[in-house]
């Protein structure tokens, strides 16, 4: 979609820098004259929310690294130090750890809006690739992110997860050794999860920047899953259409976000993480931070170690098969009933799975999280496959435009 | 807050409709460990704040009962800071003098010397070794113990949390275990507390009588306010929670004033995205 640009330069510095280097023609066919479909509802918002929390995470982080100290002995003593002491430092870090969740919650809502309107099939096999790839940066990044205030839970948490890693044959345990640096989660484990956490952030945005581009050279999918026929009919331009409904859509957002920062700041976290790392005190219960719960449960339905280290990356890895397991010839969830009721049915599977992640381990929750476990694999495995193949479904409209305009007028 | 009958009706309906199969496991559990149940504190909601002569009559227990073993973990200075007991600077460094503090002289010889507002407030025991060598178990430093005890609700109303502000479970935790000695003969038996075998004997008993309650010291608090054991723990349980998070003030006043700029710009925003639509709409 987005062809050489047109962009000309007002001013002749600008017409000068334009000949060199054509930035302005880049962002203004990117992020101005790029054509939007205009029938998108609230849900394609995400994207541009994503981009926000991103910016905000990694601005928040940069500051908080500079009152920050990775060692061991100091880095709890260094978190409060910001808390107390850092001109308005529990803002900073309220914003940076509520920012971890928010920007959970929004890649959550954006990945579940792919999968309602079927924006993963052909021809964004690529965006969707590079969403997953985020996706697991951005898992990556918040576990290492939750280790480094080296409370209780931080260490305990990150001793279950690295040690999911000693579940492989053979070479499991030397593994674990390496990802540690050593014979527990200590110092050095410290030091490389902070130099990390540093690195992936940056790591996610250059992903991001590949994933816009495939957006760009694919173009948006949309409610109606069907794709732009004529530009001057079914789209309109980026600005101002989209920049005011996304900058509409992220200051609603923030509000969400500010009342997490500035009211309920701990009603996310874990009192136990208030507690200085101690190899010695377990905590009673070891729980991962929210947005991991569902793939946590799922691990822990399984009695044995390796088969439930095994299921659990099959259940984020799985997300990259959704292309090719998906038969459906209709894009949009909204021509099809059948696959909306399991859509939800699925929803509801991974926020039960949420909820059982957060509970101790015993007889009915194992037996009702894997009853859930296997919904959720079912939907990708079973239900999407089999569904395409056999349902029926309601009628597409021919075009973008068709789907929103009242009932086409009669040709004058 | 909702009445507490209602709470005990519905908890069991709403985990029974929601996990059938859990759920009697579930409810014995709550039997042998009931959760605390949620008090009144000033600071509470998006409003709340700090009551400064609350805060200062906790000090005041801290300073007399909880002192003997638990440390606090801050500097003399913070007690004299906005949003906190707002001791003044004066009061401050009196109180600090009256401590005396390790340090080294100018020889590099260890001395002793009077406290300043910028020392930590110190701890009677040497080490956290000699601290557990005396109760079994070292008292836990306060500094952040009101953020460090917590627990649940249990669903839905861990939902409904969300939306009334519900963030004091530290202080309603510490408020429980105060009053969770239930046993007159066996000081060590907290209701409340996990396994109910805890370390730490009735703190409160030094001020009040454990069969009748009484206070020992009617005269303890000297602003009027009566010496109860329920009015002790609150005390001591808001100013451990402002120890905790002394910014709170700070934030929830911010935090209103971001919440009104918040709201006035979505709709701002808002009607901006209606007119650049209005076209829209029209033709196509
Ligand atoms: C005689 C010494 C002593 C005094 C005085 C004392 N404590 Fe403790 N406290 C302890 C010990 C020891 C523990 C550790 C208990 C355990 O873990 O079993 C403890 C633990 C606690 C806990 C944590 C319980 C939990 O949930 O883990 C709280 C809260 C507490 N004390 C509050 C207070 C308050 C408030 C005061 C003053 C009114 C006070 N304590 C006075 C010795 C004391
Ligand atoms: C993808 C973006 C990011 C995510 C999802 C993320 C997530 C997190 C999380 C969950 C924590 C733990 C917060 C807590 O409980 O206290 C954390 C801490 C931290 N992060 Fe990040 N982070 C991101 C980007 C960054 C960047 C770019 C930096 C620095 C350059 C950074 C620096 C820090 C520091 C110094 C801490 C420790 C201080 C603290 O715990 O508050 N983060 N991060």
């Amino acid at each position: 979609m987005s062809g050489p640009s047109t962009y000309v330069p007002k001013s002749a510095l600008g017409r000068w820098f334009e000949e060199r280097l054509p930035l302005g023609g880049l962002i203004h066919s990117s992020f101005v004259a790029y054509p939007t479909p205009r029938n998108l509802n609230y849900m394609w918002t995400f994207g541009g929310i994503l981009s926000f929390m991103l910016a905000a995470q990694i601005v928040t982080g940069v500051v908080l690294a500079m009152h920050y100290t990775p060692e061991a002995t100091l880095a709890f003593g260094s978190v409060e130090y910001v808390m107390r002491d850092v001109n308005f430092g529990w803002m900073l870090r309220y914003l940076h750890s509520n920012g971890a969740s928010m920007f959970f919650a929004a890649a959550y809502l954006h990945i579940l809006r792919g999968m309602y309107y079927g924006s993963y099939k052909a021809p964004r096999e690529v965006l969707w690739l590079l969403g997953v790839v985020i996706f697991l940066l951005m898992f990556a990044t918040a576990f290492m992110g939750y280790v480094l205030p080296w409370g209780n839970m931080s260490l305990w948490g990150a001793k279950v997860i690295t040690s999911l890693f000693s579940a492989i044959p053979f070479v499991g345990d030397s593994i674990t050794a390496w990802l540690w640096g050593g014979y527990s989660v200590d110092n050095p484990t410290l030091n490389r999860f902070f130099s990390l956490h540093y690195l992936l952030p940056f790591m996610i945005a250059g992903a991001v920047v590949l994933h816009v581009w495939a957006l760009h050279v694919v173009g948006q999918n949309n409610p109606a899953g069907v794709e732009v026929k004529d530009v001057a009919r079914d789209t309109v331009p980026f600005t101002p259409y989209a920049t005011a409904k996304d900058g509409f859509a992220i200051v609603c957002f923030m509000i969400v976000y500010a009342w997490f920062v500035f009211y309920t700041p701990n009603y996310l976290g874990d009192a136990d993480n208030y507690i200085k790392a101690n190899a010695l005190q377990t905590p009673a219960h070891i729980v991962p931070e929210w947005y991991f719960l569902p793939y946590y449960a799922i691990l822990r339905s399984i009695p044995n170690k390796l088969l439930g280290v095994i299921a659990l990356v099959a259940a984020v890895g799985i997300t990259a098969f959704l292309p090719w397991l998906d038969t459906s010839q209709v894009r949009s969830g909204r021509f099809r009933p059948a696959f909306k009721l399991f859509f939800w049915l699925f929803v509801a599977s991974a926020v039960g799975l949420g909820y059982l992640g957060a509970q101790e381990p015993t007889g009915g929750y194992v037996i009702a999280s894997q009853i859930l476990a296997v919904c959720y694999f079912g939907y990708f495995i079973v239900v999407l496959p089999v569904l395409g193949l056999v349902e029926k479904t309601k009628p597409v409209p021919p075009t973008i435009a068709d789907s929103i305009l009242p009932s086409p007028a009669p040709a004058e | 807050m909702i009445p507490s009958i209602l709470r005990s009706l519905v908890r069991p309906l709403a985990l029974c409709a929601a996990f059938a199969l859990a759920a009697p496991a579930f409810a014995q559990q709550a039997e042998e460990q009931p959760i605390p149940t949620h008090q009144s504190w000033s600071f509470a909601g998006p409003f709340g704040r700090y009551d400064t002569a609350q805060l200062q009559r906790g000090f005041k227990v801290y300073k007399e009962v909880c002192s003997n073993c638990h440390a606090l973990g801050i500097p003399f200075r913070t007690l004299s800071q906005p949003g906190g007991p707002e001791f003044s600077k004066g009061q401050v460094e009196a109180l600090a003098a009256t401590y005396q503090i390790d340090d080294v002289n100018d020889k590099g010889e260890a001395i002793k010397r009077p406290g300043r507002p910028a020392d930590t407030i110190p701890w009677i025991f040497a080490n956290k070794a000699a601290a557990a060598a005396a109760f079994g178990k070292a008292p836990p430093n306060m500094n952040l113990l009101a953020k460090a005890r917590s627990f649940s609700d249990g669903f839905p109303w861990f939902v409904v949390n969300l939306f009334t502000q519900y963030q004091e479970q530290g202080p309603d935790w510490i408020y429980a275990i105060l009053n969770g000695y239930s046993k007159p003969e066996d000081r060590k038996w907290n209701l409340y507390f996990p396994g109910h075998a805890i370390a730490m004997p009735s703190p409160l008993d030094s001020l009040f009588d454990p069969k009748t309650g009484k206070a020992l010291n009617a005269g303890f608090y000297t602003d009027g306010t009566p010496v109860t054991k329920e009015q002790v723990s609150k005390d001591v349980a808001a100013f451990l929670m402002w120890a905790a998070e002394p910014s709170l003030d700070a934030r929830k006043r911010i935090g209103f004033r971001v919440m009104a700029f918040l709201i006035a710009f979505a709709f701002l925003a808002y009607f901006t995205k209606k007119k650049v639509w209005s076209d829209v709409h029209a033709h196509a």
